[in-house]
């Protein structure tokens, strides 16, 4: 145990820059701001790494979901030189429900390290493995391939999704002609992205319809069409539904994502697919980056919250903070992570950022702890139930991904299912997640009206996996905010990094405008880049 | 492995390779020397693995090594068997033979050495097979590695079940992969041949393998390695005994031998006129593929004239196995048998087993085929009387047949002869069912997908089912998709014009094909040629084949009786098959793309060719003719020593130039040549020829003194 008296003091106290939590956003800034010569502190009021990007074990992963789940507010402070802004805590989650069906506890709860932010993982030759290659921190990762993904069809059953030529040959589950119209549409995209000629090309009329229509013009199936949308471009909302959609997805970026996936297969000789993943939780990510910063010079102190934000008398500003201890800090800037919040009494600042946090989305998430595989013959892997596959309300695909002990993410023998779906509220959210867990487990969850559908998808799958342990929560989601203090974005709704990458590099050329975003010497980038070296076999 | 484009070599590159060449050398010599004095120490040894570790191609050092082994192990077994050192003495062997496949693994000297290694028995053979996963795992389609796992397979004794499921996983890993579908077919043609556990049922196994393979024409249907092992799988469905498709007298005719070829009225028809000299004529068999084995224990006469005699069958066109599909005999009957008397004559083809096919198929029903022979008193002075005629081509000497003319009711009956079969063989359900649904997929992929491939594949297909039908029912012309067949060959040809000579030539197949598939077809290619100056000469049944596009011939067996034929303006670049025409006396071949006289050697065995036509042909054209390596020359031991050369090579040294006419021209005994138009020709050329055939009358419109 901490005595509250220990906290250490910090030498200097003038900083270029401040952060206040660790999560992939912050940590990336503070590694990218240290690299390009800035003074930075690194502070972070938990004894771990990585805020709502951490990976927990079971009981650590509960009592920082509660305690997030509540608004916390620091007593008032007050300073000599300083107007003193209590620095408040949000609750970034709600609706937690954790259920034990087991009888005994789950022993060894150190063995776990759950996801904050599942589920979550990359595409072989996405920006942020391209960056995780470039800053060398693959030196602190191992990876481990997800070594499939199903979809959900129409009937409930999960199918491998055929994504490449070899898969699409052993399906079993498409006609000879949706193979064929399938092959010939990734050539297609092929094609376009190889840049040989100009006939090739897609069209840009085309590029910029919905990638939908696109995808009819070229005569795929409605089965090929679910497919491709949702288990490999990944969408999030229902695409033929363009009323409730809120995310159409065009043309152009479908296309990309498509040839983003292809790319990843086969990148790296020790994966077998497109997706891999941290041994040791995602977590690893954001204390990688930290240790990165760490060797550039900055400063890190864990287990120091700070109790408010110092500002100018006189006209307001931001100075600086005060931490727990007393001690009194200053930086010309200021970021802290999603959950801080301040009071919109005083200055244009942090209104702000208290402003640019009001957001209406939210993702439901999911955690299911169980002894047995969804699919016998796999450890890791991905399930996409797409939109209107478990019920007909159902507007947003659920994204599903369980990983095994080889991952080290628990006991080996048992395996962690992570879930997620967007929503518009609690109530749909709620649903969501239950209807999928229900479709994958065997386990008693609370029912209501809107699980007949799941009812009926539970007689295809045969032998599910018993629950074990599951928890169920509800999480803001929000998007992040530049000024002198700056706010980072909460873990978004997607499955992979892309967009947290390019939020924080937004932020961080905000924040250092004449500097580059982790410029590197372009020697280590060739010895780097030598085919998986990261990866472990 | 595969599409690595190559790098032109930078200065440090070159430089770099010319210090490793002089290394080699030096090495090389060493070894050569080593090799020469037959030093086998333990230095000598060690320098001879350096050189195969960097160069595995050095045949000689790999031989060096297979003695000095063979050196050390002797050795061994001189001072008492040591299992050890044997052991060690090979595992040397084993990991030099590695080291030289890690830097060329498609080194074939490397990889025989392993098996020579290996064949000794003192090795580990789980290690190979890990070896070869790691091999197998770098590059999956290395033959190299297939070939030596069936080595090791076969020492390992693995069963082929096992090996077929490991062929099923690396197709599945990447169906692009021609090695894996070979090994699956040498696998089920073993576990079929066998007939072991699951593969009795011959029909169930290749519809799972037709499904199978489907699978990857359907996902990828430009990637040609599927359609390989389709092609494989068709051909084992329509596989199939040799069968006699006809024959020269055809079964059911009556045959009148005269030495005029005047027609007699006394004879009930269908007589057909034979000239002939001295009471001989020949005697074709065709079979539906080239076959061996057609002697006189196999085909059998019943005679009155040729009980028990000793026939030689000479194989037409034979490959240099001595298959042939075409084979020829001569009966000749005794001078003094002049008699109005038909004489029947019995032909038992596969009396006896011995007739196989060249892919091992017997057979082994026997057929019959029975005809006779009328051999009138010979006119002797009429004969005398009558003179080569000349052959024109003039339009007013042809005349279109009719239906109703006496050369129709002879064509008629020859297309309705038939051979009888004591047991005739019919298409089983399953092979038309599966090609019947074979076409329906190919159909529905071309549907959607513009593949050259899969049309080609649909082209054989309706082939092969036009085939069955005749088979199973020799008259039903009625599925019959000719016009597909050929609009699919002009469409490749269009869009493919890298291959436009296969194409041109099945094209060519085809449409001879359905040419004689029916009477009404081949009635508009026959015509009566008569000289209108001399209309009192019997006219001849000529079949014009001309314009037609054509590049190479087939349905032969249509056309064994024809004695005069027009193939003029085609296309024809080879003439094989023409050999069994064994009645051809007139032969137009002019405006085609013949170009060389080597391309005429079929000629060499139509014994009753009088008048040929090779005008305007590209003969001489090319100053590097291919083809020629192929045919006989006096390079070949094809050619016998027979030849003799001396007798014009000593009036004119540059003669020589000429071997090729020489081959060709020595054994015929024209009467007429036309052969201007060609590269060759100069009247050192024709001075040549006329003096080579004495019997040559007229050569390009100028008659011969």
């Amino acid at each position: 145990m901490e005595e509250p008296t220990s906290y250490p003091s910090i030498e200097p106290s003038n900083f270029d820059l401040i952060v206040v939590g660790t999560g992939l956003p912050e940590s990336i800034i503070a590694s990218a701001a240290s690299a390009a010569g800035k003074t930075v502190l690194h502070l972070d009021p938990n004894p771990f790494y990585g805020t709502h990007y951490a990976s927990l074990p079971l009981n650590d992963l509960v009592s920082f979901l509660e305690s997030h789940s509540v608004p916390q507010s620091q007593p008032s402070e007050t300073s000599s030189d300083h107007a003193s802004i209590p620095l408040v805590t949000r609750p970034l989650y709600s609706s937690l429900e954790i259920n034990s069906y087991s009888s005994e506890p789950i022993d060894n709860s150190r063995k776990f390290n759950l996801d904050l932010a599942g589920p979550r993982f990359f595409f072989c030759s996405d920006s942020m493995i391209d960056l995780i290659l470039k800053t060398g921190i693959n030196q602190y990762m191992e990876f481990k391939s997800v070594d499939a993904s199903y979809v959900s069809d129409a009937e409930g059953k999960l199918e491998n999704v055929p994504d490449s030529r070899s898969a699409i040959f052993k399906h079993r589950g498409l006609s000879l002609s949706e193979k064929n119209q399938l092959m010939k549409f990734f050539k297609l995209v092929q094609g376009h992205c190889g840049n040989e000629s100009e006939e090739d090309k897609i069209s840009e009329q085309d590029l910029e319809s919905p990638f939908v229509e696109f995808l009819t013009k070229m005569g795929l199936s409605q089965k090929l069409k679910s497919i491709i949308l949702y288990a490999i471009v990944l969408a999030n909302y229902d695409q033929d539904n363009l009323e409730v959609c809120k995310d159409v997805i065009n043309t152009k970026s479908g296309i990309n994502r498509l040839a983003l996936y292809h790319s990843s297969i086969g990148r790296f000789s020790n994966a077998n697919g497109a997706m891999i993943y941290p041994i040791y939780g995602q977590g690893e990510l954001p204390q990688a980056f930290c240790r990165r910063a760490a060797v550039k010079g900055c400063i890190y102190v864990l287990r120091m919250p700070i109790v408010a934000v110092l500002m100018d008398k006189d006209d307001g500003t931001y100075k600086g903070v005060k931490l727990v201890s007393g001690q009194e800090l200053f930086s010309p800037q200021l970021i802290v992570a999603p959950s801080f919040t301040f009071p919109s009494t005083l200055g244009p600042s942090p209104a702000q950022v208290a402003n640019s946090c009001d957001a209406k989305e939210k993702v439901a998430r999911g955690i299911c702890i169980a002894k047995n595989s969804l699919k016998p013959e796999v450890a890791n892997c991905l399930v996409i139930f797409p939109p209107r596959s478990l019920y007909p309300e159902q507007i947003t695909s659920i994204r599903v991904v369980q990983l095994s002990g080889n991952v080290a993410v628990c006991p080996s023998g048992m395996f962690v299912t992570y879930l997620s779906a967007t929503c518009d509220n609690i109530e749909e959210g709620k649903i969501l997640i239950n209807a999928a867990i229900n479709a994958l487990f065997s386990a008693p969850i609370p029912r209501n009206s809107e699980k007949s559908a799941a009812d009926n998808l539970n007689d295809h799958i045969e032998e599910r996996p018993s629950l074990l342990w599951s928890a169920l929560y509800i999480q803001e989601l929000t998007t992040g905010a530049f000024d002198s203090i700056s706010c980072t974005m909460t873990p978004d709704e997607h499955l992979d990094y892309n967009n947290i990458l390019d939020a924080s590099e937004k932020l961080f050329r905000e924040i250092c405008p004449n500097e580059e975003f982790f410029s590197m010497t372009s020697s280590s980038d060739e010895h780097l880049d030598d085919g998986g070296s990261e990866l472990d076999p | 492995m595969h599409g690595r484009p190559r790098i032109a070599p930078t200065k440090e590159d070159q430089e770099a390779s010319s210090l490793k060449a002089a290394k080699l050398r030096d090495l090389q010599s060493q070894v050569l020397n080593f090799h020469h004095n037959k030093i086998y120490t333990k230095e000598a040894v060690e320098i001879s693995a350096k050189l195969l570790e960097s160069n595995p191609e050095h045949y000689t050092g790999w031989n060096y090594r297979k003695l000095a082994v063979q050196y050390l192990l002797d050795q061994q077994s001189e001072n008492g068997v040591d299992s050890n050192s044997i052991q060690s003495i090979l595992d040397e062997e084993l990991r030099v033979v590695e080291n030289a496949l890690k830097k060329n693994f498609k080194s074939y000297g490397a990889w025989h050495h392993r098996k020579w290694v290996l064949s000794k028995g003192h090795s580990s053979i789980d290690r190979e097979l890990r070896l070869l996963g790691r091999f197998q795992k770098l590059d999956s389609r290395n033959f190299h590695a297939w070939n030596y796992r069936r080595f090791i397979a076969g020492l390992r004794k693995i069963p082929d079940e096992e090996e077929l499921q490991y062929t099923t996983d690396m197709i599945y890993d990447n169906f692009s992969n021609y090695s894996a579908w070979h090994n699956r077919s040498v696998l089920l043609s073993n576990l079929l041949g066998k007939r072991e556990k699951g593969y009795h049922d011959k029909e169930k196994v290749f519809g799972e393998e037709y499904e199978f393979v489907r699978n990857a024409l359907f996902t990828d249907p430009d990637d040609q390695s599927g359609w390989f092992y389709h092609l494989w799988l068709l051909d084992q469905t329509l596989k199939r005994e040799p069968v006699l498709l006809s024959s020269w007298p055809p079964h059911g005719s009556n045959l009148c031998l005269s030495v005029d070829g005047s027609l007699n009225d006394r004879q009930p028809l269908p007589v057909l006129h034979f000239q002939s000299k001295a009471s001989t004529f020949p005697l074709i068999l065709y079979f539906s593929e080239a076959v061996e084995g057609v002697s006189s224990s196999t085909v059998t006469f019943e005679c009155k004239y040729h009980a028990g005699d000793d026939f030689t069958w000479m194989p037409l066109s034979a490959n240099k196995f001595g298959f042939s599909q075409a084979w020829l005999t001569y009966l000749k009957f005794p001078n003094e048998v002049h008699s109005l008397e038909a004489f029947p004559v019995k032909v038992t083809v596969a009396h006896a087993a011995g007739i196989t096919s060249s892919s091992g198929m017997p057979c082994s029903q026997s057929c019959h085929i029975s005809f006779t022979v009328v051999v009138p008193s010979d006119d002797r002075e009429h004969s005398e009387l009558q003179t080569t005629r000349r052959i024109s081509w003039k339009e007013e000497n042809i005349k279109s047949c009719t239906t109703q003319s006496l050369e129709g009711d002879i064509l008629r009956s020859l297309c309705e002869l038939e051979i009888t079969k004591e047991n005739k063989p019919t298409t089983t359900k399953w092979s038309m069912e599966t090609i019947s649904n074979e076409i329906a997929h190919c159909q529905e992929l071309l549907s959607t997908t513009n593949c050259k491939i899969g049309k080609l594949t649909l082209a054989r297909l309706l082939m092969a089912r036009n085939t069955l039908i005749s088979y199973g029912n020799p008259h039903a012309g009625t599925e019959v998709h000719y016009e597909d067949v050929l609009a699919l060959y002009r469409d490749l040809m269009k869009m493919d014009p890298a291959h436009i000579c296969h194409y041109e030539d099945e094209y060519s197949l085809v449409l001879l094909k359905q040419l004689t598939s029916n009477i009404g077809s081949l009635m508009k290619h026959c015509y009566q040629y008569q000289e209108s100056s001399s209309p009192s000469m019997n006219p001849y049944l000529c079949v014009r084949l001309n314009g037609l596009s054509l590049s190479r011939l087939g349905s032969m067996e249509q056309l064994l009786w024809v004695q005069m034929l027009d193939l003029s303006h085609n296309k024809l670049r080879t003439i094989e098959g023409l050999e069994a025409l064994q009645l051809l006396s007139c032969l137009k071949l002019n405006n085609n793309r013949l170009c060389s006289f080597t391309a005429l050697e079929p000629l060499k065995t139509l014994k009753s060719l009088e008048a040929l036509d090779i005008s305007y042909n590209e003969i001489g054209a090319h100053s590097i003719d291919t083809r020629r390596y192929l045919c006989s020359s006096p390079l070949t031991h094809a050619v016998g020593m027979d030849w003799n050369f001396k007798k014009f090579t000593d009036e004119d040294v540059k003669l020589k130039g000429h071997w090729d006419a020489y081959l060709l021209f020595k054994d015929l005994n024209l009467s007429q040549l036309e052969i201007a138009g060609n590269a060759v020709v100069n009247d050192r050329l024709k001075a040549f020829l006329s003096k080579l055939m004495p019997s040559l009358k007229w050569l390009d419109d100028e008659e011969c003194c």
